[in-house]
């Protein structure tokens, strides 16, 4: 494996190979001493072309933990500003030597094009609406851990699904590995088209909640009432915040989860967000494992692996 | 451990196939008797003394190492056991596929102690010296004791076992294969085309 770009081409069996390999990089997080010397001399440079605090740090410290060196391009403070396009700034990096190239893009399809103009290994943190990989697998890691396995586990996805990466990501990589996902959504903020996607959908937060093992919670961006897609974010709250009454309905195992960042009283009710059921900071802890098990699955490979 | 490695080593990828019965299960079972005894004995008794197993190998032999000590000392003494994975401490990432084969799981601080590594086959090497970062950081033991079934010869680094089950003289491309009814010599036969 040379790129990590997107869930779907991982399959079931790569899913579960880096899930796997995630167990060891838990260990070396708990460790006295959490690091390890498996890919010294290496280089993975972060490229972001969108904000982001969580993913670059989270990416940084997996990187550190396995030895890499790590280098930060900020599109805000670079030749970007100047008029340099993609192109000749990713090859200047190469040029730098590097191995890894961690890209967050606002458009969809960036890493792939990325990917064909240099040796270093592509890692997809988020292109556009398109896919988010390493939050899928770090979603995955979760509610594996918490629960044992995926398998004819039912989970709901809530919030704007249309505009949101992770559901995409997180739909394939719940599903390969064996669970049930129903989507639940207004209908302003589903997709145009969902042919292809193994998926449910229900427009009732409540009856959906008493079935489920997981109810994942999207960030409602603000934005989306000043495109008219939402009456106001009220009346989301009413219909598909994870309240303190619905969080009632849910069952005693059921795990709550968010990518992060939360808007606490829009989509999750404050003090839903801190009960031992919500794993959200777990998620956060398990991301740099996830994300230490994909740098060292693309970087150990020989000759630097292999376009297969 | 080390034969599992030349396992999916490129060019050797293959299959493993016996030649040679070199030691029984009872062999196997009386050696890590003879190698429990001289443990306690090196370290007149077991204070501080840890057993850790080399993932995947080398762990079942650790287990009944530990187990066997403690018979053998009785008085309800307990012997810590714990597991290591070497991966992320290889000299040969990037060179052959290396990926983890299970969690390594140390649950004691391992500053002070007598750690006593343990491994089915001693090759080259390269792995003990692999074990040897790994084990500093889990604290710094008084002492590292390297025991094996099998001393094959063929070392590459400046190692050397304490304690020995069978000192087998093989040829470098051999292959020796420690399992649970014993131990045997063979080769490993070309099945299938190196990884692409």
């Amino acid at each position: 494996m040379k790129h990590l770009l997107s869930i779907a081409e991982l399959g079931r069996d790569g899913l579960e190979e880096l899930l796997d390999l995630t167990d060891s990089m838990i260990e070396v997080a708990e460790r006295r001493i959490p690091k390890v010397p498996a890919l010294r001399g290496k280089t993975v440079v972060s490229l972001f072309y969108e904000d982001s605090t969580r993913t670059r740090l989270s990416f940084e410290t997996a990187a550190k933990r396995l030895s890499a060196d790590t280098m930060n391009f900020s599109v805000s403070t670079s030749s970007v500003k100047k008029g340099e396009s993609l192109r000749d700034t990713v090859l200047t990096i190469e040029a730098m030597g590097v191995d890894a190239i961690v890209v967050r893009h606002p458009s969809a399809g960036v890493p792939w094009q990325i990917a064909s103009w240099v040796d270093a290994s592509v890692i997809n943190a988020g292109d556009g609406w398109h896919e988010h990989p390493t939050q899928a697998l770090l979603d995955s890691y979760t509610i594996r851990e918490r629960l044992g396995s995926l398998t004819d586990r039912h989970i709901a996805i809530v919030g704007d699904i249309k505009h949101s990466r992770v559901a995409r990501s997180d739909v394939f990589a719940f599903t390969a590995l064996g669970a049930h996902v129903t989507l639940v959504a207004p209908p302003t903020l589903l997709p145009p088209s969902l042919e292809g996607w193994p998926v449910a959908v229900s427009h009732d937060l409540d009856s959906v909640l008493k079935t489920v093992d997981v109810v994942y919670l999207l960030r409602m961006q603000k934005e989306r009432q000043s495109e008219a897609l939402l009456p106001s974010l009220r009346e989301y709250t009413a219909q598909y915040g994870l309240t303190r009454e619905r969080a009632r309905l849910l069952g005693e195992d059921t795990l709550v989860m968010h990518p992060g960042p939360m808007n606490r009283g829009v989509e999750i009710a404050a003090e839903v967000a801190d009960l031992p059921r919500a794993v959200i900071t777990r998620q956060v802890a398990n991301g740099v494992a996830v994300r230490s098990a994909v740098l060292f699955k693309l970087l150990s490979e020989p000759d630097g692996g292999s376009d297969a | 451990m080390a034969e599992r490695e030349r396992r999916i080593t490129p060019p050797y990828g293959g299959v493993f196939v016996a030649r040679k019965r070199v030691m029984d299960a009872e062999a196997v079972r009386r050696a890590v008797t003879r190698i429990a005894h001289e443990v306690i004995e090196r370290n007149a008794g077991l204070t501080d003394v840890v057993i850790i197993g080399l993932q995947t190998g080398g762990v079942p032999l650790a287990r009944s190492l530990a187990e066997t000590l403690e018979r053998i000392e009785g008085n309800g003494v307990e012997v810590p056991c714990g597991s290591l994975d070497v991966a992320f401490y290889r000299d040969d990432i990037g060179l052959r596929p290396v990926m983890p084969e299970a969690v390594t799981s140390i649950a004691v601080d391992l500053t002070g102690k007598v750690v006593v590594l343990v491994d089915d086959v001693l090759f080259t090497g390269r792995t003990i010296r692999a074990a040897l970062d790994a084990l500093t950081d889990y604290g710094r033991p008084k002492a590292v004791q390297l025991a094996v079934m099998i001393d094959r010869g063929h070392r590459e680094l400046p190692i050397r076992p304490d304690y020995v089950g069978k000192n087998l003289p093989t040829r470098r491309d051999e292959a020796v294969d420690v399992h649970s009814d014993g131990v045997d010599l063979g080769d490993m036969i070309n099945d299938r085309k190196p990884r692409p």
